[in-house]
């Protein structure tokens, strides 16, 4: 009876396989590596790269012990971190010749040291969180309000102008809160502004009140719209965030959304808060302007003469120069959107931009009188510039609607509007949450998290031999078998690993044996009421199944709880409880079992059981020990 | 070995009345405290500032609090973390001021009174650090947090939405799985001892994280466990033992169960102990509030959950209704275990 099926054997031997070649990665530890990434949204970073990246190291005499290329950058493995600095001063100077404008974000990283065959199986070491590898953490509150707000003003100006072309008169748009109020002097204005907002403005809502001998007509957001509004200002956001932190060199940031207004910023070993701090709060900002066309600043141009009085030099991503007029057509403030798109007629790659009701008339006036020449937009930051479009103006354009297109990939002109989005937050931010963790004491926090496992797990291990004898050895062996399988779940998952998740482990741990002494217990008792030992170990098991299935479940309900509601360094624990119970069932029953069948099963004329003293009260003051 | 030589079964629920007065009294000084004295929350839930500093020497905590009480910080508290070396500031949530400058101003003020330069370090990739003209580092900032006040008063409520909904399934599963009146003699149990925990954390005025907030839930759900080992034994008995009364059904249950459960919680112990030893200040009170929760777990779920089950006043019929008319011989022992 006490006999598993070959298929179960295979389970077992399958999930300890899975489990162990999972957990494996996290052994090898971490080896120093160099991360080549792109600083810059245009510049992708390919198979070419891989191959500068090679080149440059083998001009330098480095042999790397490895370079692998992956979604997003390329990652040198060397051997120990004087090689790691000489690899980054190597790569620095040859793919970033000029310092001051870096296109490459080379960062010291470290890498998990498991050899190639276990990367080959996606099996990677967990994650570790910020408080065991250092770092600052950020959590920052985009003001939702004033992107509404925002909206509401640009959708004002819209308002204006619309109004004006169909001629409807009115005694004043004002915005108020993100309302926006129109006063209107009799019946038949009210209703031709609401026929214009019913159809150009399909994004507002109106009522109209009676204010003495006028009406005051209240155009409002619709949900719907300013639902679209804020995900589109924290999708905004969070790219402008992207593209700032490239610049700090860290090799894995994590920035994510929580929640319907937050972005969390984490930057793994970064030390200098004040720097990051700085960084993030930045404003880049974005003109345009006219290109000097002159016979001087052609030659300026390629760099043939001096560049004219009143005008600038800049250079195109590609690397071409670009000389502007120094007067300013418009800012940044003026544009609201800008997006990838096709041309309508030659279907074309194109970007479509949307200006607000001043930009639309400042650009109407300048394409009049400037068509056949070419305008530039200009992104700053840092106090550099950089042309990051410069088209011909074919026509004059008016309505605030703004279409560049030709010679575009659709690839490029996705990067063009992400650029010229990426100018500006589209709302402020606020940091309302933010810790800093020195690199010391994460290691620390590390050897402590793991001191606690270890010695726990080694003191429960002993107890359960010495009082259970060999069923505790199997219990023991259970046990670790949670261990290798908890880790392997929690690494293929990428889970990300912090102390609270740390002090689950081992709580998980603690709570595990709990089946097991379930059943030892049971085994015995069913001994002492002299059951045969083959039906004891039967019994034992199939009685204590029931109890463990219910325990587990109240214990998983309050791990669920926890991973709803809690956030932070509470959900990194929860994730850890609720794995650890569910690998529990399996290691704890399935498992153990499996090693008592092994082990027992066979033996038909079983006498005797070791599970330590079974004491029974008729003999008494005689010990049986059950052996 | 076998630690529990019991003969014959203990008669529990005879002092049942005393327990409960016992627990009725510890319950209400929790209470009393918890009033009195309130939770000392951790900056998580109070907004406001953290920071631990580590001094190469022991350090001097009344100059350490003179320093930042100079930089004009109210209510600044400073205390010794760990070791003596170590020392953690608080500084309460301010309004207007953004908490990332405090801190950059006060491990600058610190600092410079240990005659010390705060400054970038270009040689180590950009690290802050704290050096003398002789390049000794007096102090190292380990770790710095700020939270906002939003932020705690929603992990506040979270906390508390939590605690609901683990009440909730608890009782929702023992009432489908046992019966009603299992299942609020369980909660009752056990929220007995979260509202102890927290008595404990209000006396000792021990900080009250979030951390300390999983280990509660966590032990709420762990001690659970308890009743319902206890709970599975009493359905089984009912189903057994046919001739014994629900009293000597629950101190049987509770006899045939003690030593599986006092085993299974020193487990469960030696781990938590491991983590108090060894986890650092980090861990302590988290490993302190198990501590207490697995205490009282083995006490309230023996002592208290049955106790108050037997009032509410179990019944065989509650839980073997149908299987009891199908059994045949009333006399086998094994008559209705089902397996």
């Amino acid at each position: 009876m006490n006999r598993y099926p070959i298929w179960k054997y295979a389970i077992i031997l399958v999930a300890l396989v899975i489990g162990a070649l999972y957990t494996l990665p996290n052994f090898f530890g971490e080896a120093p590596a160099v991360q080549v990434s792109s600083s810059k949204a245009t510049i992708k970073v390919d198979a070419g790269t891989r191959a500068r990246v090679e080149d440059a190291l083998a001009k330098a005499g480095i042999r790397p012990e490895a370079v692998m290329l992956d979604a997003s950058s390329v990652k040198v493995r060397v051997a120990d971190t004087d090689a790691q600095l000489k690899v980054k001063d190597a790569l620095q100077k040859a793919l970033n010749p000029d310092p001051a404008d870096p296109v490459y974000v080379v960062a010291l990283n470290l890498l998990s040291g498991s050899p190639q065959w276990l990367s080959a199986l996606r099996a990677a070491p967990m994650y570790l969180g910020l408080d065991l590898r250092g770092g600052v953490h950020f959590m920052l509150q985009v003001d939702m309000q004033a992107a509404l707000s925002k909206k509401a003003e640009s959708l004002a100006g819209d308002l204006r102008t619309a109004l004006r072309e169909k001629s409807v008169r009115h005694g004043g748009i004002s915005r108020n809160g993100q309302a926006i109020e129109v006063r209107l002097r009799d019946t038949p204005t009210v209703q031709a502004t609401r026929d214009v907002i019913a159809d150009q403005f399909t994004d507002l809502v109106v009522a109209v009140a009676p204010e003495g001998s006028e009406y005051k007509l209240t155009a409002t957001i619709k949900p719907e719209a300013a639902r679209r509004v804020q995900e589109q200002a924290l999708k905004q956001n969070m790219v402008t965030l992207h593209n700032r932190i490239n610049e700090l060199g860290v090799a894995e940031p994590v920035i994510q959304q929580q929640g319907l207004d937050r972005i969390v910023v984490q930057l793994p070993g970064v030390q200098d808060t004040a720097r990051a701090k700085e960084i993030l709060g930045r404003t880049a900002t974005l003109e345009v302007r006219m290109v000097d066309e002159s016979a001087e600043a052609r030659a300026a141009e390629v760099g043939a003469g001096p560049v004219p009085f009143g005008t600038e030099k800049f250079l195109e991503r590609n690397g071409q120069a670009v000389v502007v007029k120094k007067q300013v057509i418009f800012t940044g403030d003026n544009l609201t959107d800008a997006q990838p798109g096709f041309d309508n007629q030659t279907q074309e790659a194109a970007v479509h931009l949307t200006l607000d009701a001043k930009g639309a008339r400042i650009f109407k006036d300048v394409t009049r009188e400037n068509v056949g020449k070419r305008m530039a937009i200009l992104l700053f930051e840092k106090g550099k510039g950089e042309v990051v479009t410069a088209p011909v103006i074919r026509s004059e354009i008016g309505g605030g609607r703004v279409q560049i297109s030709g010679r575009m990939t659709t690839v490029e002109a996705n990067d063009t509007a992400l650029l010229l989005r990426a100018g500006s937050l589209a709302a402020p931010m606020e940091i309302i949450e933010e810790y800093t963790i020195g690199p010391t004491l994460g290691a620390e926090n590390i050897s402590k998290g793991f001191h606690s496992v270890a010695w726990g797990f080694a003191a429960i291990c002993a107890f359960m031999a010495v009082y259970y004898m060999l069923f505790g050895l199997f219990s023991g062996l259970a046990l670790a078998v949670n261990l290798l399988l908890l880790v392997a779940v929690l690494s293929m998952l990428q889970a990300t690993l912090t102390l609270p998740g740390m002090a689950a482990m081992a709580l998980a741990l603690g709570m595990a044996i709990d089946s097991n002494v379930l059943i030892n217990e049971r085994v015995r008792e069913e001994l002492r009421n002299g059951a045969s030992a083959q039906a004891a170990i039967n019994a034992g098991y199939e009685r204590a199944w029931n109890t463990i299935f219910d325990s587990n479940i109240t214990t998983l309900i309050a791990g669920v709880a926890l991973l709803a509601f809690g956030s932070g360094p509470v959900r990194g624990f929860a994730v850890v409880h609720c794995i650890g119970i569910l690998t529990s069932m399996f290691s704890a029953v399935f498992f153990s079992r499996g090693l008592v069948n092994l082990w027992y099963g066979r033996k038909k004329k079983l006498k005797t059981v070791s599970i330590g003293t079974v004491w029974r009260p008729a003999a008494d003051g005689v010990i049986t020990k059950a052996e | 070995m076998e630690f529990f030589r019991i003969r014959r079964d203990i008669p529990f629920m005879e002092n049942a009345l005393i327990f409960n007065v016992i627990s009725f009294l510890t319950f209400a000084a929790a209470v009393f405290f918890l009033i009195t004295r309130g939770l000392h929350l951790s900056v998580e839930f109070t907004g406001g500032t953290v920071m631990e500093v580590s001094y190469s020497q022991p350090a001097d905590v009344e100059k350490v609090r003179r320093t930042v009480a100079g930089l004009g910080f109210a209510d600044v508290q400073v205390q010794n973390f760990g070791t003596s070396r170590d020392v953690l500031i608080r500084l309460p949530a301010q309004k207007g001021v953004s908490s990332a400058q405090q801190s950059e101003r006060v491990i600058r003020e610190l600092c410079t009174s240990e005659g010390g330069d705060y400054k970038t370090d270009p040689q180590q990739d950009g690290r802050v650090s704290c050096k003398t003209s002789a390049g000794a580092e007096p102090l190292v900032l380990k770790r710095t947090e700020f939270v906002g006040p939003q932020v705690g008063e929603e992990l506040a409520t979270d906390g508390l939405k939590a605690l609901a909904m683990v009440v909730f399934g608890i009782v929702v599963y023992l009432a489908f799985r046992f019966e009603w009146k299992f299942a609020v003699a369980a909660i009752i149990a056990n929220l007995h001892d979260v509202v102890i925990i927290l008595g404990f954390f209000a006396f000792f005025q021990w900080e009250f994280s979030l951390a300390v907030l999983a280990a509660v839930l966590a032990v709420l759900g762990y001690s659970v466990n308890e009743s319902v080992v206890i709970f599975d034994r009493i359905r089984e008995n009912f189903r057994r033992y046919r001739k014994l009364t629900t009293i000597q059904i629950i101190d049987n249950a509770i006899t045939s169960t003690i030593s599986r459960t006092i085993i299974t919680h020193g487990c469960t112990q030696m781990m938590v102990l491991s983590m108090l030893l060894f986890g650092g200040p980090t861990l302590h009170h988290f490993a302190l509030a198990l501590t207490i929760g697995i205490l009282f777990g083995i006490y309230s779920s023996v002592f208290v959950a049955a106790a108050i089950a037997m009032w509410l006043g179990i019944k065989r019929e509650d839980l073997v209704k149908s299987s009891t008319r199908r059994e045949g011989d009333p006399n086998d022992p094994n008559a209705g275990a089902t397996v």
